[in-house]
């Protein structure tokens, strides 16, 4: 585990926020989701972000990951950035960098397992075969098959082989095993610790589920668009032994 | 095949059904454009050629008698490139199967070189033998309604004497292209001839031995055509020149280039407006189709997809559907043009007309559709584009139905939960109903102003033949006669009213704005050929001045009051300066009407008559044919029923044939829009639906919350489109009005009616097609997916 210099930002360092918050709406009506928050991530880790809903750990994580702009403050993915980035350099940042796995899944009705897949390595730089991606997560056999045809488990597991078949620096999984039962819940969590473990792949789990954090890295705990406490696991455990 | 490329086609198999009805909503459009741009076009080219390949003249010169080597004096004349003098006239044509005159227009040819103007395009047989002087070529349509062969033998009547030719030949030409008895407005194969005799035999006949009584001009390029119609009238005036005129007086070339125009201007205000309408139904149905697609447009921006790969993704849809629609429509419209000049060719006598489509159009027609359905498409794109993808993935937020007015909530007081949500969305989202109100509108104004229109033409037919005309036939004598004829009609055994009437050829003249037509006289107060005012009532002749048709003083630019110019072409050719003094509805032609004798005292010739109008006893019509047929005096008799036909097919046929094209396009259209509003509405709604049946609502109440919407939209685009219709009407009537007959913008309720009867129909239609979807809806998938 590397220590970070927060005033350098050393490349260690994956991202590195000042005084970001998010308001939305105007006047009396404004909500706050984050109010100032103060964050260095180190490369490399599984980070799981928990708290209740409604307290910012979902915005912190689009933010990040250039799918929503902060209100103010700074973010800095390595040495650019974020913050300052126009439209078309975020696009490109997502394009390259990040991978996404969301609670519903998302994959697009009309294309198979290989196809949803395919529609990120038509446009990454040195992506995986697709074949390879899902079999990584355990799904060769089920190639072509649509949406419609699979589990809610199997389809989250090709929403994962799509967010890593570019070979991305960060998976942001939001809620991945929120609609899922806790055996396929654990089979989902144990191929994201496959995908940190072989490839390096930071990776970044947003869930109100306090069992999770056993397998992760590092705990950020989240309230009222703040974050309240940092804490690093000594020791991790298999999600298989995850208490669900 | 990149799989955005594939998610692309299975989109589009998906929505199939709505593709294809907004496709056929743009491929009646684009057929509409390609059809009539096409037939402009075959007509106005077949013509030119058809023009120069046989020499038409371009200046025509009818004189009572001159000798035959004036002919050489009007070359000198600058701008006159050809010349040639020739024999014409009137004959009758006597065949036993008809009962009635038949009146033939007689033509010269030269008896021993091809005609250096006015040739013929020889159909079967051959050409005239000089040596031989009783040989005829025969118009083809008219020996075709009467079955007669080369080889055949015609009786034709001249000044009198009857004589038996040989018709040798079948000929068509295009100073014919249009053939109609004089006083007729359509043509009539079978009671209408056109006869090419030599020179020599003509000028027998006629009594022009050594003399011509019609001049042919061609002209140069640079001639100035009114200059040379002054020298020519200069020339032939001692002669008894009848005043020359240019090729677009010509009555053929006129009536032909009234068709083209006709066309032309329908073609230029009816398609866009069909188009207009197909491309707002492509707005809303396009935009609200890639509202649906909003949380995919996130997700594939969350991907690192830009803004134009997205953009690009969604054009393609559009583009597929706008182009196979255009592309149909093309093939249609040329499938459909062909049918239209199989149509056209039965009235204008061209040898041939090719469909001829102008690369311009098709491209033009695909356009059009494209950049409509694209319009579409990119503004909500833009608006897409313009939310975060973290925002656009989310569902949009549930629209604020909290600020309800006073009316509406206490209207939703007394309705149940489905009842409300009915009132709540059409009342919350204006601009969404309002698009769907205006597009059903928009699809119903189409039908109902169609509807109208067609009856318009009726009532044309109408007016004209119980209002107007209420004779039973017309007779024309050869020349004009002593009022004594009119009496001895009166005397025929089954003859009950005869009203006797002078027509004189005349050239009408405002300042610098002139019409070549006739001046009819008519009793002071007529009976059987009335004019009529816009409210129907008859108008009594005056002593002084002249009534014109409403076409005619617009086309005039004259007001009752002001004074009208009357050149007559007959007689001593008198100049009349007559006041107007008033105006009549006549919806056939462009007639001016004076009282008879105040038109035989202008013209010095007291007590003519040139024809009558008779009512008969229909018991003893044959008996009173066949006497008219023995009577020399008898140039033509017409039968009003004959008439009414004949212009009723020529309605049927040309550009009047559009309206059954064009109301057919209007229903495909309203369909199309109805059905499109309903599938969208019930894709917008799937999720609530999907709700309340899990709710414990039945298939019925839950379809009762997407129909009421629909209901809601359907009654109150009704008035909406009547209103638009009732507008469009008179654009449409316009269009299709032309030099032979106007068409007036009716609006009866019965048009409406049928209007509404079709948007009902079609709202039938689609809600049972959505409802049957929404009863097969999946329930738990529907509600799981958040696509």
């Amino acid at each position: 585990m590397t220590n970070v210099d927060p005033t350098t930002g050393s490349l260690a360092c994956v991202y590195r926020t000042e005084g970001l918050t998010k308001v939305y709406g105007e006047g009396p009506a404004a909500v706050h989701a984050l109010r100032g928050v103060d964050l260095a991530l180190p490369g490399g880790e599984i980070v799981v972000l928990l708290g209740p809903s409604g307290s910012g750990k979902s915005t912190l994580l689009n933010i990040i990951g250039g799918l929503d702009r902060g209100t103010d403050g700074t973010i800095w993915f390595r040495d650019q950035e974020l913050s300052a980035m126009s439209d078309a350099e975020l696009t490109h940042y997502r394009r390259d960098n990040v991978g996404f796995v969301f609670q519903f899944y998302n994959l697009m009705p009309s294309l198979t397992a290989r196809e949803n897949v395919e529609l990120v390595t038509e446009i990454a730089k040195d992506p995986m075969e697709p074949e390879e991606a899902l079999a990584l997560v355990g799904l060769h056999a089920r190639l072509d098959h649509f949406p419609a045809q699979l589990s809610g488990g199997e389809q989250q597991r090709v929403a994962i082989a799509r967010a890593v078949a570019k070979r991305p620096r960060v998976l942001f999984c939001d809620e991945p095993t929120g609609a899922l039962d806790s055996t396929t819940g654990r089979a989902v969590l144990k191929v994201l610790k496959g995908v940190n473990e072989t490839l390096g792949t930071t990776v970044l789990i947003v869930t109100h589920a306090a069992a999770t954090a056993g397998m992760a890295h590092r705990v950020i705990h989240f309230a009222d668009g703040k974050i309240r406490k940092i804490r690093e696991n000594e020791t991790r455990l298999d999600p298989d032994k995850i208490d669900w | 095949m990149n799989p955005l490329d594939r998610k692309l086609l299975r989109d589009l198999w998906r929505i199939k059904g709505q593709a294809a009805a907004i496709g056929a909503v743009i491929a009646v459009g684009v057929l509409l454009l390609v059809m009539m741009t096409g037939l402009v076009r075959s007509l106005d080219e077949t013509r030119q050629a058809y023009y120069e390949r046989y020499r038409l003249a371009e200046v025509f010169a009818p004189v009572t008698r001159a000798p035959e080597n004036v002919i050489g004096d009007l070359p000198a004349i600058p701008g006159v490139a050809a010349t040639e003098g020739r024999v014409a006239g009137y004959a009758l044509v006597d065949l036993d199967s008809v009962d009635l005159p038949i009146q033939a227009r007689i033509v010269s040819l030269p008896d021993f070189e091809a005609p250096r103007l006015n040739d013929i395009f020889l159909i079967a047989g051959r050409r005239l033998d000089p040596a031989n002087r009783d040989e005829i070529l025969l118009l083809k349509s008219f020996a075709d309604a009467h079955d007669i062969r080369p080889g055949d033998a015609l009786r034709v009547t001249i000044r009198g004497a009857q004589r038996a030719f040989s018709v040798v030949g079948l000929v068509q030409a295009p100073e014919f292209l249009y053939v109609t008895a004089p006083g007729e407005l359509a043509p009539d194969d079978e009671r209408y001839a056109v006869i090419w005799m030599s020179r020599a035999t003509a000028g027998a006949a006629f009594d022009m031995e050594g003399a011509f009584n019609e001049a042919l001009l061609s002209l140069t390029r640079d001639a100035r055509e009114p200059a040379v119609l002054e020298a020519v009238d200069r020339i032939l005036e001692p002669y008894g020149g009848l005043g020359a005129y240019g090729r677009e007086d010509h009555l053929s070339d006129r009536y032909v280039s009234e068709e083209i125009n006709g066309l032309r201007a329908t073609s230029a205000i009816i398609p866009p407006l069909f188009l207009a309408v197909a491309a707002f139904l492509l707005y809303i149905v396009i935009s609200r189709m890639v509202q649906a697609e909003r949380e995919q447009i996130g997700l594939m921006k969350a991907f690192g997809y830009t803004d134009l790969e997205v953009g690009a993704h969604y054009f393609k849809l559009i583009l597929f559907i706008a182009v196979s629609g255009a592309i149909l429509g093309c093939l249609a419209g040329i499938a459909a043009g062909r049918a239209m000049v199989v149509l056209y060719l039965q009235f204008y006598k061209f040898p041939f007309l090719l469909f001829e489509l102008r690369s311009s159009s098709f491209v033009l027609g695909i356009l059009v559709s494209v950049c409509a359905a694209s319009a579409g498409g990119l503004l909500v794109l833009r608006r897409v584009f313009a939310l975060t993808p973290a925002v656009a993935m989310r569902p949009p937020a549930p629209a604020d139905y909290s600020r309800t007015g006073g009316v509406v909530r206490k209207l939703t007081r007394i309705l149940d939960q489905p009842g409300r949500m009915v009132v709540r969305r059409v009342t919350r989202q204006p601009a969404l109903m309002g698009g769907a109100v205006l597009g059903i509108g928009a699809g119903m104004a189409l039908a109902a102003a169609m509807t109208s229109v067609m009856s318009g033409f009726d009532r044309t037919i109408d007016v004209n033949f119980n209002v107007i005309d209420r004779s039973d036939l017309t007779v024309s004598f050869t020349d004009p006669k002593s009022d004594k004829t009119i009496l001895e009609l009166q005397r025929l055994p089954g003859v009950i009213e005869v009203e006797p009437v002078r027509n004189v050829s005349a050239v009408l003249r405002n300042g610098l704005r002139t019409h070549r037509g006739a001046v009819e006289g008519r009793i002071a107060t007529p009976r059987l050929n009335r004019a009529v005012t816009s409210e129907m009532d008859a108008i009594d002749m005056r002593e002084e001045g002249v009534i014109l048709s409403t076409s005619l003083a617009d086309k005039l630019q004259i007001r009752p009051g002001e004074t009208l110019t009357v050149e007559v072409r007959e007689g001593r050719q008198p100049v009349l300066e007559l006041p107007v003094f008033g105006t009549t509805e006549s919806l056939l032609g462009s007639p001016a009407y004076m009282q008879i004798d105040a038109l035989n005292r202008a013209l010095r010739e007291p007590d003519r008559v040139s024809g009558a109008a008779l009512r008969i006893d229909s018991a003893r019509s044959d008996e009173i044919y066949r006497t008219l047929k023995d009577m020399p005096a008898v140039a033509s008799v017409s039968l009003k029923d004959e008439t009414r036909e004949s212009l009723q097919e020529l309605m049927d046929s040309g550009a009047g044939a559009m309206r059954y094209v064009m109301a057919g396009i209007a229903f495909v259209i309203t369909f199309g829009i109805v059905y499109n509003s309903a599938r969208i509405a019930q894709a917008e709604r799937e999720r609530d639906l999907a709700s309340l049946r899990v709710l414990g609502f039945t298939k019925g109440e839950a379809a009762f919350v997407l129909l009421g919407e629909l209901a809601v939209v359907m009654f109150v685009a009704l008035p909406v489109g009547a209103l638009l219709g009732y507008a469009l009407s008179f654009g449409i009537a316009a269009g299709f009005s032309s030099d032979l007959y106007q068409i007036p913008a009716t609006f009866g309720r019965s048009d409406f009616g049928t209007a509404v009867l079709a948007v009902l129909a079609a709202s039938v239609a689609s809600g049972w097609l959505v409802k049957r979807d929404v009863d097969r809806l999946e329930l738990v998938s529907a509600l799981k997916a958040r696509e």
